[in-house]
Parts: structure tokens; sequence; C-alpha cells
């Protein structure tokens, strides 16, 4: 078999894409939190770094595309890897058992579901702008006179739908899950986790996956007004 | 009358293999691939045979019952494997190897056979530690070896307390290899259920599929069985529940003499019975005898009386009073008598009054408690598992089990038996342990004659058949056999009786105890030879075989094997009826010395005695081998 | 943890039993009351004697596999209420004693369940895909008398220990029936390590995890999905850390075929 042949087709090897797609996606969540964390600071900030992105260009699509494979894979994997899952197993058992593992690793298809409804959404309302088009003529003028897209304003509207806020907690909060078993379950298929580490790995991956939770959820929180500190720098 | 040339080389003892070797015919290796071998069995020795002769380019076809070689019960041996390597550098040889593995079998072995044996014990572990079995290693990388079974060297190699398991897997791992090349076509659930003989040579097999109950006839140009012992006649023992004597019972019914029979290793350190529901015996290692102090009340009135508060002076310490300088470590059969001896007394402790205790809080007082639980940590887990007591607090009670036969069909040097073309290997056949077989040497002699011998000495065998003249599966004694072995199926199914197989099969096991077991008497077995004929004549008119034969049906393939142990061991009594000596495995209580030890009789005895199937309800012929012992002299095995 | 009942008292339980006649045949859970059940049994002892009463009922007896009765040879394969092997931690079936049960307990006993393991009859699977597996690779390439004095091959202690926790391995596939994916990650994983982390087994290294992995995916087990339900029911608990080592050996091999220069005299006849 091939190389590339053995990574789509192999059961080690899919678990390597599915890996690897994940770690890639994990990168740029994260880079992607920090940015947004700017809300926190004076709008012409997080509208200077949006503008900055958008102009990237040919650069910019190629790391759309890019993501946009890793995402295709990864979704195209965790489908197929789940009905070869249950095609190997064609007869239940009459009592159901679970030994040790965990609720999260057990839904990562399903919260892998939803995350992925979200980002749809997430993707239709700044990216595409679909979803409400209106909030896309707002407009910001940068220290240069330059007439920049009002990231800011957009934000801060949108979570001011008490709706999108919960989705949005939803979507985070169940990525940060997804993630808890990712992270662990990637290095194991990247075999780099061994028993004298684990339990390490495990604390640091749970660190990690809450504080991206409370990361992103400060953001609505605060916009609407339920973090007084952090609801004073918010600039309506 | 079978005709039974031992072929041993002439010349000097060191020398035999070594020129038998460069006499051997040889087949052009052009014309080995157009030889068919049969191989029945996978343990050892079959797979190591198996393996080794499809290197050489024959066809091996090999047939196990079990669903995969990987499961014989060569897997099942704790203790390890001897090897003459003096790597210790404490004056171990193949000649002291040789000498021990003599005088441990009780002078009952060929010395040729022996020495031979103790000279490829070498090349197995190399072998072996090739093939990636991962023996215990020292700080240095280098091979560990510990001392086992009361013997003055360090030469037994060990994995963990598994070594049958790594030499198994590594044997496997060989056939497994040949399988995936296509040298070994591999049949699995596939029981030989008749040996096919044609103008006197062994030229096939008949086989019933175990799953589809299809009975399927197999030609060969040779016929090599490792199906390992019989202990099984005694229903309870340290065997497998599905090991049985059937390949070689039905060989032995074709012609194949059976040699000594009523050879029976006691091991004395198992767990005592605790039910009737009970199937199986469980041996805890010999190891335990390092620092275990084996004892019995020394008043009757105090066998139930819980053992710790029995006092010092009221325990006897037995082994350390009889033998003093072997003390507990004394040999397996040794120590089984003995134990046996004070049950008999009445001074047997539990329930059934059959145990005696093993000891540690000696140990524990030395050692610490963290220190015996380091030693023998899993053995205390599988005793407290089985008995839900705890070693740490009370002694173990331990009795002893049958765990392995020395008797086997007879082969000559070659391991070819009287039957041409019928080869026969590893616990299966009668040789290399005489009378008695010292601990870790039964992994030696299946290995030794799978890895090393068969290899040359079935050349010898083939080298006169002409390529391509084995007789065709549509031959009349292909067709009489498995005639044969279908009208016996279709007799078990219809006898429609009221008792399972089990029954009967508990049945024979407690009247192979009683008087076929540890100590044998000429009336007892007289008794049992009456009762033996009787109880078969029951089962074949009593027994109920329920289902078909035409699926997976277990009670058949048991029934099949329950029918045979009813046969074998009438045999065995017979032969130990006749054996009017003591020696090792065998014990009759008229031939003893004062203080209970075996008393031989080389003059009359010193022979093997190979019996002859001549008919159902015919007494079987006893034909005898000599044992010329050229080099060695028989003396008193002494442990005191 | 095993209760400290004196062997006296008997009991009763209920067996609820998957019984099928054959392949293709349909199957269904089939009730057996056992009473006189002593805690001292074991649980297969406890089928024997079942099987024994319904062989005189005339009825046919469970099919079930068994062999050893003391942990090693791998061959009993229940799966107990939902757990492969039984209540136990680290023993196979033939371990489990029925002191680890109560009276008017129900216990549930199925089969291995997994598509690469077909059943054939009752309680019994065809678990010959593990011997294919073996056959694609599991094994050193020595020649029965090529081999050079042990001694000479010296393998660190620690190495060799290791290789010994994943050779305990008795190919009993509870690791396959406990998995949700009935993956054989764990038994092919420890094969793989076993050989790969002796010096003996270097040579074969990329050949051999290349050629059982892909034996594995052809026998039609799952996938892993690191849950680690194998190493919790494995009666020699083997550890799923051997599962990282066999990914990235794999994953090492699988490039090194792609990039690794190769001889141009390479598959000429010698």
């Amino acid at each position: 078999m091939n190389l590339l042949g053995a990574l789509f087709q192999s059961s080690i090897g899919k678990k390597l894409l599915m890996a690897v797609t994940g770690l890639v996606l994990v990168g740029f969540v994260t880079g992607h939190l920090v940015g947004n964390l700017q809300i926190f600071l004076p709008p012409a900030k997080i509208n200077t770094y949006g503008h900055m992105l958008e102009s990237l260009g040919a650069g910019l699509w190629a790391i759309r595309l890019f993501l946009l494979a890793c995402v295709a894979i990864h979704l195209w994997l965790a489908f197929k890897l789940t009905a070869e899952n249950r095609a190997a197993r064609p007869q239940g058992y009459g009592v159901e058992h679970t030994n040790r593992a965990t609720l999260a690793s057990r839904v990562m298809l399903r919260s892998g579901i939803v995350v992925l409804v979200f980002l749809v959404y997430h993707l239709g309302h700044f990216t595409l702008r679909v979803q409400h088009p209106e909030w896309s003529e707002h407009t910001f003028r940068l220290a240069d006179n330059t007439m920049v897209r009002d990231v800011y304003r957009m934000t801060v509207q949108g979570f001011n739908s008490a709706g999108i806020s919960c989705f949005y907690l939803l979507g985070v909060g169940l990525l940060a899950y997804h993630l808890n078993h990712g992270l662990v379950s990637m290095c194991q298929t990247l075999g780099l986790k061994n028993e004298r580490w684990t339990t390490g790995l495990e604390r640091a991956s749970a660190a990690f996956c809450w504080l991206y939770f409370l990361g992103n959820a400060v953001i609505p929180l605060s916009v609407r007004g339920w973090l007084p500190v952090l609801s004073g720098l918010i600039q309506r | 009358m079978a005709k039974l040339e031992a072929k041993v080389p002439s010349g000097p003892l060191a020398d035999k293999w070594r020129r038998h070797k460069t006499e051997i015919k040889l087949v052009n290796p052009a014309n080995k691939r157009k030889y068919e071998i049969i191989v029945v069995g996978a343990g050892l020795a079959g797979s190591a045979a198996a393996a080794s002769l499809a290197e050489l380019g024959y066809k091996v076809r090999c047939f196990v019952f079990h669903d995969s070689p990987r499961r014989a019960h060569s897997i099942a041996a704790q203790g390890g494997i001897n090897a003459a390597k003096n790597y210790q550098n404490d004056g171990d040889s193949v000649h002291r190897l040789f000498y021990d593995t003599i005088k441990g079998g009780d002078y009952r072995a060929r010395e040729a056979n022996v020495h031979r044996l103790a000279e490829v014990s070498v090349n197995i572990i190399d072998q072996c530690a090739a093939q990636g079995v991962p023996f215990a290693r020292e700080y240095d990388g280098l091979l560990a070896n510990r001392s086992f079974g009361g013997a003055q060297v360090s030469r037994t190699f060990y994995a963990r307390g598994q070594t049958g398991q790594q030499l198994l897997l590594g044997a496997y791992s060989a056939l497994s290899r040949m399988v995936g090349a296509g040298g070994v076509e591999l049949h699995t659930d596939s029981e030989m259920l008749d040996l096919v003989v044609v103008n006197g040579h062994a030229k096939g097999i008949i086989v019933r599929d175990l799953v589809t109950g299809v009975i399927r006839r197999h030609n060969a140009d040779a016929v090599i069985l490792a199906t390992g012992g019989y202990g099984n006649v005694f229903n309870l023992s340290t065997y497998a529940r599905g090991s049985n004597a059937t390949a070689i019972w039905r060989a032995y019914k074709r012609g194949a003499c059976f040699g000594n029979p009523c050879y029976t290793q006691i091991h004395p350190t198992c767990i005592p019975v605790s039910g009737d529901y009970q199937s199986k015996l469980t041996l805890m290692s010999e190891s335990l005898r390092n620092d275990g102090r084996i004892w019995v009340p020394k008043k009757k009135e105090n066998r139930l009386k819980k053992p710790t508060d029995i006092p010092e002076a009221d325990r006897d310490y037995y082994l350390e009073r009889i033998y003093p300088s072997f003390g507990n470590l004394c040999p397996r059969d040794v120590a089984s008598r003995a134990a046996k001896r004070m049950c008999d007394e009445g001074r047997g402790v539990g329930e059934s009054g059959l145990g005696v205790y093993l000891d540690f809080s000696d140990a524990i007082k030395r050692l610490g408690e963290s220190g015996v639980r380091e030693r023998y940590g899993n053995l205390f887990d599988i005793y407290h598992e089985i008995t839900a007591e705890s070693a740490y607090q009370t002694p173990m009670r331990i009795f002893p089990a049958v765990h392995y036969t020395m008797g086997g069909l007879w082969v000559d040097y070659n391991l070819m038996s009287n039957l041409p073309g019928l080869f026969v290997l590893g616990e299966a056949n009668f040789s290399d342990h005489g009378a008695n077989r010292l601990g870790a040497s039964a992994l030696m002699q299946g290995l030794a004659d799978g890895y090393f011998v068969i290899p040359y000495t079935v050349s010898d065998y083939l080298a006169g058949q002409k390529p391509g003249s084995r007789p065709s599966i549509d031959n009349a004694e292909f067709a009489q056999a498995e005639e044969n072995v279908t009208a016996m199926t279709k007799r078990l199914l219809s006898i429609n009786g009221k008792e399972p197989v089990s029954h009967f099969h508990k049945r024979l096991g407690r009247i192979m105890w009683e008087f076929c077991g540890m100590a044998r008497t000429k009336p007892g077995l007289e008794l049992a030879l009456q009762q033996i004929p009787a109880l078969r004549e029951e089962f074949w008119r009593n027994v109920k075989v329920p289902g078909s034969a035409a699926t997976l049906n277990q009670s058949l393939e048991q029934a099949g094997r329950v029918a045979d142990f009813l046969e074998l061991g009438e045999l065995m009594c017979r032969d130990a009826l006749t054996r009017e000596e003591s020696c090792g495995g065998h014990f009759r209580e008229e031939h003893q010395y004062e203080d209970g030890e075996c008393k031989r009789d080389d003059e009359k005895f010193g022979h093997v005695a190979a019996w002859e199937y001549q008919g159902e309800d015919v007494a079987p012929l006893r034909n005898t081998e000599p044992l010329n012992y050229e080099f060695t002299k028989m003396s008193v095995r002494s442990y005191k | 943890m095993v209760s400290e009942r004196s062997s006296k008292e008997f009991f009763a339980v209920t067996l609820r039993v998957w019984r099928q006649a054959g392949p293709s045949a349909s199957g269904r859970f089939v009730d057996y009351p056992a009473t006189n059940v002593s805690p001292d049994m074991s649980f297969l002892e406890l089928l024997d004697v079942v099987n024994d009463g319904l062989t005189v009922k005339d009825e046919e007896p469970i099919a079930f596999a068994h062999d050893c009765r003391e942990g090693i040879c791998g061959t009993c394969s229940c799966t107990i209420n939902g757990k492969p092997h039984g209540p136990g931690h680290g023993i196979a079936t033939c371990q489990l004693y029925m002191r680890s049960f109560k009276d008017g307990d129900t216990i549930i006993v199925e089969p291995f369940r997994a598509r690469a393991f077909p059943l054939v009859k009752d309680l019994v699977t065809d678990r010959s895909a593990f011997d294919r597996i073996q056959q694609a690779g599991g094994f050193i390439s020595v020649r029965t008398g090529a081999a050079p004095d042990a001694n000479s091959i010296p393998v660190p202690k620690d190495d060799a220990d290791l290789a010994m926790d994943a050779a305990t391995c008795i190919g009993c596939g509870a690791c396959v029936a406990a998995c949700k994916n009935a993956s054989a990650m764990l038994f092919v994983a420890a094969k793989v390590s076993h050989l790969g982390l002796m010096p003996q087994g270097q040579p074969e290294r990329d050949k051999r995890v290349l050629a059982m992995v892909q034996a594995m995916d052809e026998a039609g087990f799952g996938n892993c999905t690191n849950q680690y339900e194998c190493s919790a029911v494995c009666p020699k608990l083997i550890t799923h850390d051997f599962i990282a080592r066999m990914n990235r050996d794999y994953v090492k091999a699988l490039f090194k075929a792609k990039f690794k220069p190769v001889s141009s005299a390479s598959g000429g006849a010698g």
C-alpha cells in the first residue's frame, strides 16, 4: 500500500489523519480565541486586526481552504470511522456495560455535530454574512481614516441576542468537551503518551479546555453585562 | 509380536548423536516438497516439528483440536526449561544434565536418548532466544537462571511464571510464519480419530471437523503424533480439560506399542479438591517449596483445628524430619508419597482430610510480608482466588495431583514407533524421562524432539519411501478407518442412556486415583481391573450423548475421549500390576525399603514394557525392550 | 473483592444464557435456574453442572469454550453481565468463582460479540482472525538451527521486562469484546510491541507492523477510539500504552517505506 493509500485507508492511518487535522483545528481555535479577546480593548484594536486578516487576500484564502480541508477530512473520517465501528459489531450485547470510557469519549460524534452546526452559523454570521446582512454594513474609521468593517459592533450586537449567546455558549462548551477527549486521544494516536505521564497530560488537557471555554464564555457574558468588571470594558 | 528395535547408534555415549546425524539417510532438497507429512498436535513438540519440517521444504499439514494452535496445554507450564549452558559457571555440563535426568528418572530411560536431550538442550535456548522469547535477564542484559526442582546447579531458564506460554508462543510464531508462507496447511478444530495403516506403514489419519462434524481422510508419507499426555484418565489433574489420549490410543489400537503406561507423575503442590463439581486441580509452582515449610499435626485430633492455634511442638515437619539433607526440596514423587502417608495416617488437614500445610510464617518472619509478596505474590493471589484464604495469614493447604505421564507410545532412537512412518514426540511418547520427570524437563523434551530430533530422523524413513508413493485416500484401508470412526460416533449418539459423560469420567478417575495413583498394591490393581471393564460396559450401555454429529457437539467429543480413557485406564493398571517393583512415578507398596522409598528390581524390570494391542476383550501382549546401561551405574536413588 | 464466606453456604442463581444453534440460526436468551451453588465453585464448573442437568433432561447442553481452566490458554470467552470474563479484575472467565455472586442473582451470559469473531454456537465464537494476523507477521524469521548463542544478543533488562509485559497476552479476545468498536488494537499492539522491543525483532520491525495492521484491518475489526475498555478487561492487564507504541511504529514504518532508499538489487533472485 502506498503512503497516501495507507493514511486514508488503514485504521491507524485514518486515526492519524483525525489526530493531525484535529491538532490543526485546535491551533486555529486557540489563535481565534486570542484574537477575539481583543474585544476587551478599545474597538480600534479588533477592527484593525479584522482588517489585517481580510487584506491578506490570496493568503487568507489559502489559509481558509487549508482549514476547510482539515474540517472536511476530520468530518468525513468521523462519519466513516463511526460507520466502520458500528459495522464491526452487528449484534450488540444484551447488557451494555462500560468500564472506563469517559462520557466525553462516547459522545464525540454528537458533540462534534453540534460544534459543526455552530461553525456553519458562525461562518454565515461573520465570514459570509448571510444571517444578518444589515450588521455587516457597520463601518469603523481607523486612526489613519481607513474605513473598515466594524467587527466590534457586529460582535456586541450579536451577543445582545440571548438566543445567539446561548447557542454560542453551547457551541464552545461542547467544543471544549470534545477537545477534552480529543487532545489526550491525539497524543495516544500520535504515540506520544504512556501511563507514566498520562495523569499529567490529562490534567493539562482539562486545564486547557477549561481555559478555552472560559476565555470564550466571558465574551457574551460581558457583552450581556453579567460580569461587572469585564462588562465595564465593553463599549456599546 | 512387535519388533522393538531401539536402533541406538553404537560408539561412545557422547558421540552417538553426532555420528548418527552424519550417517542418517537424507532426502534430496528438490524431492522434499514431494513428501507430505501430517503433524497432529501443535504444542511445543508439534508446532516446533511442523515449522521446522516446513522450513526444510516438506509439505506439512498440522491438525489441532483447539481453535488455535496457541492453546495447547504446553502453555500452562510455569517453572522453566533446563539447558546445560553453564552460563552460571557452577559446574553444569551436558553430562551432568544427562546424569541428573537419568537418575531422576530412576534408571528407567534409554541412556542414548537422554544424552541427546542434554546435548540439544543448549540449542533450544539459542533458538528460542532468537525467536524473541522474553526470557528473564540480569541487569547486564544476559540470561538469568535459577535452580529448580532440587537441582544442584542453576540451569533453569524462565520467563516469569509463564515459561511454557512464552516457549509455546515462540514455537507458534515459527509455525504461523510457515503457515503464512504456505509451507504448513493448518487445520484447527480438527480431531484425529483414527490412524490409517497401509501395508504396515502409517500413511494417514481420519479427522473429524469439530465445528461441522464432517469426517475427512488425510493421506501422507509420514504421520507425527505430538498430542501430549494422558493424565486426564484420572479426571482430576492439572491437565487442561480437553487434554486427551485419543490420538495415541487409536494409534495403539492400530498396532503401535504403548510404553510404560503406568508411569504417572504426581505433583506435590496443588490446591486440594473442594467438591464433587470440581473440574480441575490447580498447580501451585514448585518454587513455593523453596521458602514454605510442609507440615501436618502430630496428633490426629488436631487435624481440623485452626493451624495457627497448633503450637510448634505439636507440628510434624515431616519432610525435614525424614529427608534432613533435601528437606522440603526433595523430588516430586518423594514429596507426594510422603504427603499421602501422612493423610493415610489420619493426619491430613482440611474438611476432606486430604491436604497438608505449606506454611510461610517462618519465611514471613525472615523476609517480611513484602519480601514474600515479591517472590510469590501472584501465586498467593491465585490461591486466594480459588480458596478465599490468605496464605499470608494461614498456611496454604496443598495436596498432590496428577501432573504428567512419563509413559506413552513406544519409539526408537529416531522417535519412530514400531509402526514404520509413525513418529511420536513430546509427552505423547514414552522416552526420555524414565519413571519420573524432573522439574523443567518437559519443555526441554518437547522442543528437543520438535526442533532438533525429528527434522533429522524423519528423513531416514522418508528416504526409503519413493516420492509420490503414498497411498490414495480411496484405498480400502482409508475407507475402513473412516467407517470405524463413523460407526463409533453413531454408536455413542444412539445409546441414549441416563448418565452424562462426566459421570463415568468421575467414576473412572476415582478408581484410578484410588488404585493406580500414588501408591499401588496387587489386590488394589486386581480390583481395579475388575471395576474398570464393568464401568466401561456400563458406559456403553448407559451414557447419554445429546445432540447430533453434524454440528459442534462437545458432549460427543468428550464421550469419545472418555471411551478411550476407559480402555487406557485398564492398560495402566495392567502395566502397574505386572511391574513388580517400585520406581519413580510407579510405587508398589509391596516393593519398598523400610523408610518407604522405592525398591527397584533392576534384574527383572530393568526394561521398558511396551504393550501391544491384540483386539477387543483380548489381553494385550507385553513386549519388553531391555535397558542396557553401558555408561551409568544403576544405583539406589537417595535424597536423604 | 472476594468475600470470606464459608464454603458451607449454598445459594441459588439464575443463568440467563445466549442460545444460538449455529451461525445462521437466530439466537435468544434462555433462563436456567441453578441451585446448590457453592461459593467455592468456579463459574465454568457451574456451567458443567447445569449442562449435566440439561443432558439428563435430554436437552442440548450449552456450548462454551474452555480448556486449561487456569487462566493461561485464552480459550474461555464469556461476556458476563456485559463484561468480558465477568466481574473480576485481571482474570479470565475460568478463574471466576461463584463467591463473586449473591444468592438470587441473575447472571447474563453472552458470547464475545464482534463481526471478526463470527458465532459458532451458543457461547462459542471463531477467533481465527487472531491467527491470521499472527501469520501475516507476528514472528521473527529465524530458521531452526540458525540461531547464534543465546547470550550473544544481550537484551537490556528493562526492555526484556517490558517485552514480557506485552508477551503475556493469552489471545482470548476480551479486548475486542469489550471495545465499543470491536477493535483488536490491544491484541495486535501487544504482539507488535513484544517483538519490537527486543533487538532480535529489529530487522523485521517495520515490515511486521505494516503487515499485521493490514491483516487486522482486513479481518473486519473496528477502529480504536482510545477509550481503553480493552485494557480494563484484559485478563493479563496489558496496558494500552502498547497501542500508542504501535501507532508510532506504524507511522514511522509507513514513512520509511515511502522515503527510505532501496537497494537496486532488491527484488532480484539471489
